[in-house]
């Protein structure tokens, strides 16, 4: 077994394009895992839509041998954690299976709040943390500036901090020296009863569930019978092994390190990430602490556009969520859209790459409805509901008062856009409970309800400040608002997959955006189409898409026929990208855009 | 099933068209197959095999009577009368030629043009359709064409002298074309048609000259409403004038309506023959085919010399889709379809309930028991009509 004093386990924390993958690749080619030619830009983000969106979106791990200054052999294990406040657990759960941190931070561009999310988190997990400045090779790089801000923002001495560039191997051996001197070792009693945790899992096609774990306390074995202490469930253990970043199957793992295991254990849901793998017979005394389940916090329905794809979408979800335990659906009938499903996601990222993933990968198109928290309705009888679907929205007359969900969101915003931001803020029903700067930046923490936070805010978050605000939040809890259900007329008719919840106070407003959004959606028909929004039997906006004037064709003789015939069939076809109610075509995508508030 | 083909004969007649591909100049809005030339034509060549094919025409479609012909191009009037004499009597010879049918050439009202009026007159064409197209310089040179208002009314007048009918034809809707304007040119031209008008809101097609300047920003048509408004005043100066609409963009006298064109909108059985011509025909079985020939003149003209006929396409046309064509034809006319010849094929017909939405909307009337026309507000917008309607 390696010494537990010769390993060090890290992980990098760095906001999206400050050079997290990018200097993992380079640890890993210069301590020599892969050869030059193996080496793809970014090995450790090997999903499609996480190379395009530059996020992680599932922990990995790396194993590096690297023989430091001292003469010694040290082994390194780095886990790379998912990048993004959906999944904020995920990380604290990675960190918390590491020992230290390298704090990664853009030369120009400093500090950001998800970054400083994760450093918050890393300190929560008594982390030993080395501040990395890259990027020093742009002329824009200002490490002075940047070694400033580390300090006043975060409040971690740079004094030391490292001065590197990922893109060109600039100061990566100072890096790895760094991780070997700076950082702790794990500690692990190797006689006690086994004790590791579920970090993360994923299905892969030919090992079945592959389970990333860190061990504690114990041996990990090949053949091993174990125990997942969340759920009580028993495996036998039938491999063993590291990634380098290559499979390497080993017999065992030890305390200190970190690998996998598979367990022919049928899918990812049946492993929670954050537990505790114990042995079979032999289990240890108490479980880690700071294991959750995951809750979805935002739910959409998704239906196909196309009717007869219903199955097609049906198999996409099942193969998806044999992958991602957090993602959760129920079948869902909707007399405008039919058949789809309710889906509960970890936030609106989550939401969007499962969209994605399913339009993409399985080719099914889809109409996503309004987004919705959880909400709990207290009933006049006593009783309580939570509500995720506007549709199953009790009679008003039945309830007594609602709770929404509020989180407590981190902004970073540059000077010259705080004005634009205090007031996306403020119109979101936002409560300011700290405004504090860090040289020309200003850091805000707000409260803001969740409802106003899930549709686009995040959207709204980047225009008004030019894309320079970053954004973190964590759930705070429920409280009591003047919730209603606002509900939106087409020709008269409401089309359930509009209605969404709203507070009383900002529907008069919603209510228009969404009607001019509606008018500019939908196109002209043949006859005038009124849109309305409205709470209960009131009309509380209303916008009228006018009758379509002039549409025909000047000139059509002999050999047009043809020509016109086809044109009508490729019509048809556009029309199959709208979903009909009553005797209005609406167009799929303005599901979503009619959402979207862009209150400038 | 032969029976009808002879049925449809006799109702709506049995046309002949005639491509002429060559202009001397191309309009920068024109998307039809036309291919530019100065000289170099041999049109007697090209004359025998516009023959030689009609022959192969007639040979799959014997016992028709020729009912109309029209002479469309391209640029028709650039045909030297002799070829189109020779393309006439080949037609009086395998078909037969109909007393009384129409025969029609295209015309441009330049001088040089006008001068054959008297040479068509004398081959048997007793309609010329001229394409004034604007009635003041700068639009005319705008749609790049080659003559003046001066020289077009000039030709136009010879044509009135020379055929029993004439079509005096104007494009409108163009840029920065005021309400005002339009009415003032087209009193004009109400003052000088003789019978027939064809007004055609002028149409960006895809690949010409226009679309790109369309594209770039650089020609600005009127908008939805403003076209709306334009085709209004169309429509109530033409019925003050006593020329009614009685196709979508054609207006005519009482009985001075265009056979030919009346047979296209009626999907009647026509033969079209030249480069890129399409057809109509209906077989022994009853089956409507459509036939296409090549585009290219080189090309068409070749296969003419080498195997008697330029078609490069034959389709037989399928019941929902010939449906589907006479339904697109036939509401572009103010007399409208008869419901009953709209069968799509497996029992399917028109949806009631979307008819009934329609003529609700005052966008489609029934004038007669089973038969449905669209309405002037329903012809506006007939292409969104005809997609409301079609199966």
């Amino acid at each position: 077994m390696t010494d537990p004093t010769h390993i060090r386990n890290f992980s990098i924390i760095a906001h999206i394009d400050h050079g997290k993958s990018t200097l993992a690749d380079r640890l890993i080619q210069v301590t020599g895992g892969l050869t030059d030619r193996e080496m793809k830009e970014q090995v450790l983000d090997n999903m499609e839509l996480e190379r395009e969106r530059g996020i992680t979106i599932k922990a990995q791990t790396v194993r590096l041998d690297y023989k430091a200054a001292d003469g010694e052999s040290y082994q390194l294990n780095l886990i790379d954690t998912p990048g993004h406040v959906d999944f904020a657990y995920e990380v604290n759960r990675s960190l918390a299976a590491v020992e230290g941190s390298l704090l990664v931070v853009d030369a120009s561009q400093g500090v950001e709040a998800q970054t400083l999310a994760n450093v918050y988190q890393a300190i929560g997990n008594d982390h030993e943390i080395v501040p990395v400045i890259n990027k020093i090779d742009l002329p824009a790089a200002e490490p002075d500036r940047i070694r400033t801000q580390i300090e006043d923002v975060i409040g971690l001495d740079a004094s030391d901090a490292l001065e590197i560039s990922a893109k060109t191997g600039i100061g990566i051996h100072d890096v790895l020296e760094a991780i070997v001197t700076r950082l702790p070792s794990p500690k692990g009693e190797l006689e006690a009863p086994l004790k590791a945790m579920l970090v993360d899992s994923w299905y892969d096609a030919y090992l079945g569930v592959v389970v990333l774990v860190r061990i504690i306390d114990g041996q990990l074995r090949k053949g091993q019978r174990i125990k997942l202490m969340s759920t009580d469930a028993n495996y036998l253990v039938d491999r063993v092994g590291i990634f380098r970043p290559k499979q390497e199957m080993l017999d065992k793992l030890d305390p200190g390190e970190i690998g996998f295991f598979t367990a022919a254990i049928k899918q990812v849901a049946d492993t929670r990430v954050g537990d505790t793998v114990t042995d079979e017979k032999k289990p240890c005394s108490q479980a880690l602490p700071g294991f959750q389940p995951a809750q979805p916090v935002v739910f959409a329905g998704f239906f196909p556009l196309d009717n007869a794809e219903f199955e097609d979408l049906r198999e996409a979800m099942a193969k998806l969520r044999l992958n991602d335990a957090s993602f959760v659906y129920e079948m869902e009938t909707s007399a405008a859209l039919g058949f789809g499903f309710r889906c509960g996601f970890l936030g609106l990222l989550h939401l969007e790459i499962i969209r994605e993933r399913i339009e993409r990968e399985f080719n099914v198109e889809l109409i996503t409805t309004a987004p919705s928290v959880i909400y709990h309705i207290y009933m006049n009888d006593g009783s309580t509901i939570e509500l995720h679907n506007p549709v199953d929205m009790p009679d008003i007359v039945k309830i007594d008062h609602m709770d929404e969900p509020w989180i407590t969101a981190t902004i970073l915003v540059p000077d010259d856009y705080l004005g634009a931001v205090l007031k996306l803020c403020e119109d979101r029903r936002g409560r300011q409970k700290e405004l504090t700067y860090a040289g020309t930046r200003a850091m805000l923490v707000y409260e803001l309800p969740l409802n106003e936070v899930v549709f686009d805010f995040y959207d709204r978050l980047k225009s008004v400040s030019r894309g320079y605000a970053s954004f973190d939040y964590q759930m705070l809890g429920y409280e009591q608002g003047d919730l209603v259900k606002m509900q939106i007329l087409v020709n008269a008719e409401p089309v359930d997959a509009l209605s969404v919840i709203v507070h009383r106070g900002r529907s008069e407003q919603r209510g228009r955006v969404m009607c001019e959004k509606l008018k500019d959606l939908i196109p002209r028909h043949l006859f005038k189409i009124p849109v309305q929004a409205a709470i209960g039997g009131k009309i509380i906006a209303r916008e009228t898409i006018s009758a379509l004037r002039k549409d025909v064709t000047a000139k059509c003789y002999g050999g047009d026929i043809t020509r016109k015939r086809k044109l009508l069939d490729k019509q048809k076809e556009g029309k199959r990208k709208m979903r009909q109610f009553g005797k209005v075509d609406i167009p799929q995508d303005a599901f979503i855009a009619a959402l979207k508030m862009e209150e400038n | 099933m032969e029976k009808k083909a002879e049925l449809d004969t006799p109702r709506v007649g049995f046309g002949l068209y005639v491509h002429w591909p060559f202009c001397l100049a191309k309009c920068p809005y024109c998307d039809f197959n036309s291919h530019v030339r100065h000289g170099g034509i041999d049109s007697g060549a090209f004359g025998q095999a516009l023959v030689r094919e009609l022959k192969q025409f007639a040979q799959r479609t014997k016992g028709r009577t020729v009912t109309s012909v029209f002479f469309g191009g391209g640029t028709p009037s650039l045909m030297p009368p002799d070829t189109v004499g020779d393309v006439l009597d080949a037609a009086a010879d395998y078909w037969g030629i109909a007393s009384n049918a129409e025969v029609t050439l295209e015309a441009n009202p330049t001088s040089a043009e006008a001068s054959h009026f008297r040479g068509y007159r004398i081959a048997g064409v007793n309609r010329v359709s001229v394409g004034v197209q604007a009635l003041n310089e700068a639009d005319l040179k705008m749609l790049g064409r080659q003559h003046s208002v001066a020289e077009a009314l000039k030709a136009f007048r010879a044509a009135v002298q020379t055929f029993p009918q004439t079509s005096f034809d104007l494009i409108y809707a163009r840029p920065h074309q005021s309400l005002a304007a339009w009415r003032a040119e087209l009193q004009q031209a109400l003052s000088e048609q003789q019978g027939h008008m064809s007004l055609y809101q002028l149409t960006i097609e895809p690949g010409t000259p226009f679309a790109g300047l369309h594209a770039r920003g650089k020609l600005i048509l009127p908008d939805d409403d403003a076209a709306a408004d334009l085709y209004n005043v169309t429509q109530e100066l033409t019925v003050a004038a006593g020329v009614p609409a009685y196709e979508v963009s054609n207006h005519a006298w009482p009985g001075r309506q265009s056979r030919h064109n009346m047979l296209y909108w009626r999907y009647g059985e026509y033969a079209g023959i030249g480069p890129g011509a399409h057809s109509r025909l209906i077989d022994v079985t009853g089956q409507r085919v459509g036939v296409s020939t090549l585009r290219d003149p080189q090309d068409w003209q070749s296969q003419v010399v080498a195997v008697g006929h330029g078609i490069c396409e034959e389709v037989a046309i399928s019941a929902t889709d010939a449906a589907r064509e006479r339904l697109l034809m036939g509401l572009r006319l103010v007399e409208g379809i008869e419901l009953a010849d709209l069968e799509f094929g497996a029992g399917t017909s028109i949806d009631t309930d979307k008819l009934d939405h329609l003529i609700d909307h005052g966008l489609v009337v029934a004038p007669a028991p089973g038969r449905v026309a669209a309405t002037p507000a329903g012809r506006m917008v007939l292409d969104a009509v005809i997609d409301v309607l079609a199966v």
